[in-house]
């Protein structure tokens, strides 16, 4: 792809900036640290290269403009941090009900409940397994780099669109605040065409109708048949993985987002001891990389979990290994980023324990 | 009268010529309304789509149902419609009409979602000035869920969750949304109207006209406040709520124009 320019950025400010480059017709934002750079980049950015930005009255009000937007068939975002996304639940239940595609992007921060503005990844149940109320499902990406803050924005949007269903991406409070480099490259942004969006009831078709209302159990059980359909779909095209080292690993990371960058440097230190120590990083939560995990249990003689919070994906890592080889957690919590150093003597300190 | 003599009566003969006078306005569709009999809601369901008709705007107009007794509306309505979670009606009206600006856009809600649960988006999509058309149906009680007390129900009225009547002193003051919302200056046109009986159902066609006529101006949000019956929940039948709405609910929520654009706001 030919470069369009490269940029020392915030990773919020490199996902705003590919937000208006993939052609994002509308933002609705309400502020909250760690990802108000998001809403201030586009309010500067956006409303002179041409776009919609509004800064909403709550999260609530912001999801459910995104609904409607989404469902006047416009390309639309919306960013928060955990509480915010929090009282965004109910919205994307209606917007997964309704298949409108939207991206939504969480800067996560510590919790329970108003917690801390530093990075955490606490979030991993509510994004992953559904979040509001219902059977349904985000597409999940989570990005471990400013780059690919601005790249996932493209590919979110792509998706989002190619099964009419929202897409999450599931950023921190440190991806979201460190500067890295970023290069924006010459992409063909293509918008596709919605005949489902309510524009006006043309007399060549039926009215449009976005709604997540199927009051009759026969036809509610017939739409979450056609959403678990999707679902299976997404789950068979659609994981994302990265591995390092892990095809001769006798023990494997398994670590995503900010804790996937920490447990790469875990497995160079391991390596050099003569430690065979792999990584598997999910790029993709949902779908999650389930198959993977199956495939290099064989070679295996434990698998470790490194996330920012109190053992959240290391229930599907269990899932996937289904009892066959020991599973642990290691996690900090409360906006503390777990050093390499302290990973490993938890890695060294597992294995003797096997 | 038995029935062969109704058949009879009913049976239109070849020979006979009538003037049609009346029928199924076009956006209307065919579905049979669920709602109760006597109830205001279809009467404002068959204004809108005359209006809609008039206008001939059909192409270019997208309403928003709430949750309430019209979550419905869309099956009534032949026009592009969606269905908001309940009191977010407004947000996904501005979410719309943002990303649309040359398209018609309205809201049809209710009291509790309108003035409950949505409040803050009602206030604040007027305060921004969205220039979107709200359609409140105020009938002071929550009517899909059978009679719990409303933001809007009267003093001393009595429902399922106020069994003894509305006590003011621990339950607040019925909302007058109309006079709350029309100082903001986002609001271009403000209006109580009823349906309750031919001459209010004439004036509150009229105010629906308007507020989807002055959306092409792009001046600020029109609200249309109409106050209806629910004999069901009121525990009347259809006769006894007018005079109820006449006796009662006037008094406290004048009919008229609250706010009205001056001569020179009605030019582009």
């Amino acid at each position: 792809m030919e470069i369009l320019e490269t940029k020392l950025m915030k990773g919020n400010e490199a996902l705003a900036e590919a937000a208006i480059q993939a052609k994002c017709d509308a933002y609705f934002g309400y502020p909250i640290t760690p990802q108000s750079e998001v809403l201030e980049y586009l309010s500067r950015e956006m409303t002179v290269r041409g776009g919609v930005v509004l800064q909403a009255e709550s999260e609530v009000a912001s999801i459910n403009m995104i609904y409607g937007a989404a469902g006047a068939g416009a390309r639309v975002m919306t960013t928060s941090s955990s509480p915010g996304i929090s009282l965004m639940q109910e919205g994307l239940s209606y917007i997964a009900s309704a298949q409108l595609p939207c991206l939504i992007v969480n800067v996560n921060r510590g919790g329970p409940g108003l917690g801390t503005i530093q990075p955490s990844q606490g979030d991993y149940f509510q994004s992953t397994k559904g979040g509001g109320h219902g059977d349904y499902r985000l597409i999940v990406l989570a990005p471990n780099s400013v780059q690919e803050m601005a790249d996932f924005v493209f590919l979110g949007f792509e998706l989002a669109d190619k099964y009419r269903n929202p897409v999450l991406i599931l950023s921190d409070g440190a991806i979201g605040q460190m500067m890295e480099k970023v290069v924006f490259y010459k992409r063909d942004v293509v918008k596709p065409e919605k005949s489902w969006a309510t524009t006006g009831k043309h007399p060549h078709r039926e009215r449009n109708i976005i709604t997540s209302l199927f009051i009759q159990p026969e036809k509610m059980e017939q739409v979450n048949l056609s959403l678990l359909k999707k679902y299976k779909e997404i789950e068979a095209n659609e994981v994302r993985y990265e591995e390092v080292n892990a095809k001769d690993a006798e023990f494997l990371l398994v670590a995503y987002g900010l804790s996937s960058r920490i447990s790469h440097k875990v497995v160079d230190l391991a390596r050099h001891k003569g430690l065979k120590l792999g990584l598997l990083r999910p790029i993709t939560l949902y779908p999650f990389p389930t198959k993977r995990i199956e495939e290099l249990v064989p070679q295996l003689k434990g698998a470790m979990t490194v996330e920012m919070n109190a053992g959240q994906m290391v229930e599907d890592v269990r899932l996937a290994v289904n009892g066959k080889i020991p599973v642990t957690h290691y996690g900090r919590m409360g906006g503390i980023i777990p050093s390499p150093e302290e990973v490993l003597e938890k890695v060294e300190e597992f294995i003797s324990n096997i | 009268m038995n029935e062969e003599k109704l058949e009879q009566q009913n049976t239109v003969t070849e020979e006979e010529e009538f003037e049609l006078i009346y029928e199924r306005p076009v956006h209307l569709t065919e579905t049979r309304l669920h709602y109760c009999p006597g109830c205001g809601h279809s009467t404002a369901h068959k204004l809108i789509a005359e209006v809609v008709h008039e206008l001939g705007i059909v192409t270019k107009t997208i309403g928003v149902a709430p949750v309430g007794c019209a979550v419905f509306a869309y099956d009534y309505l032949n026009i592009d419609m969606q269905e908001a979670a309940h009191g977010r009606a407004c947000a996904v009206a501005t979410g719309i009409k943002r990303v649309l600006p040359d398209k018609y856009v309205f809201t049809y809600q209710g009291d509790g979602d309108l003035a409950a649960i949505g409040i803050a988006e009602t206030i604040h999509a007027v305060n921004r000035g969205e220039n979107i058309l709200i359609i409140f149906i105020n009938n002071a009680i929550y009517g899909m869920t059978s009679g719990q007390m409303a933001p809007t129900t009267l003093p001393g009225m009595k429902t399922t969750t106020s069994p003894y009547g509305r006590d003011t002193s621990s339950m607040g003051m019925p909302l007058k949304m109309c006079e709350l919302i029309a100082p903001l200056k986002g609001a271009f046109y403000v209006t109580r109207q009823a349906v309750h009986t031919a001459t209010n159902v004439r004036k509150a066609r009229k105010a629906i006209l308007n507020g989807l006529k002055y959306q092409t101006l792009g001046k600020g949000t029109c609200f249309i406040e109409i106050i209806s019956n629910c004999p069901s929940n009121w525990k009347m039948t259809p006769v006894q709520t007018i005079d109820f709405i006449e006796k009662d609910m006037i008094p406290y929520y004048p009919l008229g124009d609250v706010k009205v654009p001056k001569p020179e706001d009605l030019k582009q």
